[in-house]
């Protein structure tokens, strides 16, 4: 019975696992330096990702559940105050006081908008948990253009190995187009473990405060289960070794 | 209270605990409780009761706190949802524990029904207790598709659109009872908001069915893995075969509570979405259909079934409706085990027949859930088919005939025989032949 339990939960384990259906596509080897139950966020890859969303992928894509103050967390990108403003006021969003389709900067408070793009390109706030491979799959489609383009009804599509076929996004990045200010190396390899860092701390904001609790609950439960064990081994001697306790 | 016998429960004169048990006999049944005789020989397959009630309750306080930050709405849900992930004080912590409390609340009921059909559980004097847990499963599964709609992913409105679209199989009514379900002529906004409130309602059904399930528990009594009863005659008998379950089974459940928490804690933590589906966060969208609409994993065999009809049967019912008659066929089922069963041996274990059937059956049950997340094409369709054919076959076949064909081991006389020569074995191999080591204490 014992070895049946432990095979149910396995196997439920296994047979659960719809995020491992990951298609057709490739993905690539990398280590995040967030990946593993101690992982967190480098503040260094955050803001530099923040760099190339803001750079080059906020043209098209938008982050409308992502609010520019928390930019400024310390467990996320960690900019200051002062940064956060002037992060904001790059950006315009609709004026709720002027006439319907004015616009004005961007405060602290506001939501990262969503420009017109066409071609209705995803938006970035929850894209690293929404694609099977997560931030993997993220940092693999950058790296992932094999430079073959095709024509299909007007529109180009563009050869991806980690999209497994063709993608209708052009490579948006080369190396040396996003001049870094702390003389990290200017690679496409750089840039996409950055991005993909700082997407995967638009998804999941509160993951550093998450894996620490969770360090801290699971100690918990094993001292206390450790405690509850020999509690019940002592409370049930007494039933099992009636002649040792007479 | 219960067909077996307890000692009666007597407040001192002039307690309070004596003037309200006077008035609400409520002190009296919380002795009831934790004296209830439970047998002695209950292995860890019988702690799973213990977890379901806790994993109820984990649902029910998380649930309570995210509905108050939750906006149902066609444009609201979605926003809400990481709102509540990013704003709310702890708020990802409650949506995941209550996520993640949705799977390790089926695990745990999965244990606990296998548990019931291998130690015969469903047998007389207990049918009724069993067709309450039945019911209690199938709201159980209807509280969770609900639930799954209410992020208002990808896949929550892909899901619901499928599974409510399947009552449009039903002859006759079916294209009007979908259009009512829906509250409209689409699943939109009025589909959203009736799923919320049914969402809300129906873990209360849960919990009152729960109640009569514990209640006729507490009147049949325990099986055990013997299957032999608890020897009923009077106080003396069963106090040799039970134990009363305070506090003997409150640190015992309480340790495997605590060890099925470090799981449920290591996905709440570390691994929060890895059961569910990436689509789901992608904000539902009419008009474009996810690849592969799959249900969360708990439902994936009974999905498997559902997709496992692909032909019309008898030429009169055609194949959607199959599918549907067949996955609520397969889950209806179980309630007629008591009366399916022919064997008159509880206890699996001296069934050295039928236990190879059950084995077969819990590997069916896996084989059906690979087989519903997997895309229908090359040989899933057809494993599928298999694999719902012997689901059918165990209860309709397997059940009857083995129970009149097989001849069963020789079962311990009582509970307390079992129990004894299960620990006399194990002295002896610790205190080697003599049988008097450990009495001596290391010099």
């Amino acid at each position: 019975m014992k070895r049946i339990i432990a095979s149910v939960l396995t196997a439920a384990l296994l047979a659960s696992s719809p995020a491992l259906a990951a298609g057709k596509g490739y993905l690539k080897d990398h280590d995040f330096s967030f990946d593993g139950m101690f992982g967190a966020y480098d503040q260094g890859e955050l803001q530099r990702g923040y760099q190339i969303y803001e750079q080059v992928c906020a043209a098209c894509h938008g982050m409308k559940h992502v609010p520019f103050r928390t930019l400024g967390d310390k467990n996320g990108p960690g900019f200051s105050d002062a940064e956060v403003k002037a992060i904001a006021a790059n950006f315009e969003v609709p004026d709720e006081e002027g006439d319907p389709g004015d616009t004005r900067p961007a405060k602290p408070f506001d939501y990262f908008p969503t420009p017109l793009a066409s071609g209705n390109p995803p938006d970035m706030s929850l894209l690293a948990k929404a694609r099977a491979g997560g931030p993997l799959y993220i940092y693999s489609i950058m790296l992932g253009y094999t430079g073959e383009e095709k024509e299909v009804g007007g529109a180009f599509l563009y050869e991806n190995k980690a999209y497994g076929g063709y993608f209708g996004m052009a490579q948006p990045i080369y190396e040396e187009d996003v001049e870094y200010a702390d003389g990290t190396p200017e690679t496409l390899e750089q840039y996409a473990n950055d991005l993909s860092a700082f997407l995967m701390w638009a998804a999941e904001p509160k993951m550093v405060e998450r894996k620490q609790a969770g360090v801290w609950s699971i100690s918990f439960l094993i001292l206390f289960a450790t405690l509850v064990w020999f509690t019940n081994r002592k409370v049930w001697a007494k039933v099992k070794h009636p002649e040792d306790h007479a | 209270m219960g067909t077996i016998p307890q000692e009666h429960y007597e407040p001192k004169e002039g307690t309070t605990a004596k003037w309200i048990n006077d008035r609400l006999p409520i002190m009296g049944m919380m002795d009831h409780l934790n004296k209830f005789p439970t047998p002695k020989n209950l292995n860890w397959a019988y702690v799973f009761g213990g977890i379901l009630v806790l994993f109820l309750v984990i649902q029910i306080v998380t649930g309570i706190a995210l509905a108050m930050h939750y906006r149902v709405g066609e444009y609201s849900s979605f926003a809400s949802v990481e709102q509540i992930m990013r704003d709310v004080n702890y708020g990802w912590l409650l949506r995941y524990a209550h996520a993640n409390g949705a799977s390790f609340f089926f695990i745990a009921v999965y244990c606990h029904i296998f548990r019931g059909l291998y130690y015969g559980s469903y047998k007389a004097p207990r049918e009724i207790l069993w067709i309450i847990g039945v019911l209690i499963y199938v709201v159980m599964m209807a509280t969770a598709f609900m639930g799954y709609v209410l992020p208002w992913g990808q896949m929550s409105f892909w899901g619901a659109k499928v599974i409510t679209s399947l009552f449009g199989a039903i002859p006759l009514v079916g294209e009007s009872l979908k259009v009512w379900l829906w509250g409209g002529p689409f699943v939109g906004e009025a589909t959203l908001n009736r799923m919320f409130s049914l969402h809300y309602l129906l873990p209360f059904v849960i919990a009152g069915l729960t109640v009569l399930h514990i209640w006729a528990l507490h009147h049949v009594g325990n099986t055990n893995p013997t299957g032999v009863e608890v020897r009923k005659q009077s106080i003396e008998t069963v106090k040799k075969d039970t134990v009363p379950f305070a506090p003997f089974y409150i640190t015992k459940d309480l340790f495997a509570i605590l060890i099925f928490l470090i799981a449920f804690a290591f996905f709440v933590y570390f691994a929060p979405n890895y059961l569910g589906h990436p689509d789901n966060y992608i904000e539902a969208n009419p008009l474009a259909t996810p690849a592969h609409i799959v249900p969360e994993w708990y439902f994936l065999p009974f999905y498997a079934i559902l997709r496992a009809i692909t032909f019309d049967i008898f030429w009169i019912i055609p194949a959607k409706l199959g599918g549907v008659l067949a996955m609520f066929g397969a889950i209806a089922i179980l309630a007629f085990a008591p009366w399916l069963d022919t064997s008159n041996v509880r206890s699996t274990t001296y069934r050295p027949i039928y236990r190879w059937w059950f084995l077969v059956l819990v590997i069916d049950f896996f084989v059906l859930m690979w087989a519903g997340g997997m895309p229908a094409e090359g040989i899933v369709p057809l494993v599928s088919l298999l694999g719902t054919i012997y689901w059918f076959a165990h209860f309709l076949i397997v059940l009857p005939v083995v129970g009149l064909i097989e001849k069963p081991l020789p079962r311990p006389e009582t509970i307390e025989q079992a129990f004894n020569e299960k620990y006399a074995d194990k002295d002896d191999a610790d205190r080697g032949p003599s049988g008097t080591a450990a009495a001596q204490p290391a010099e």
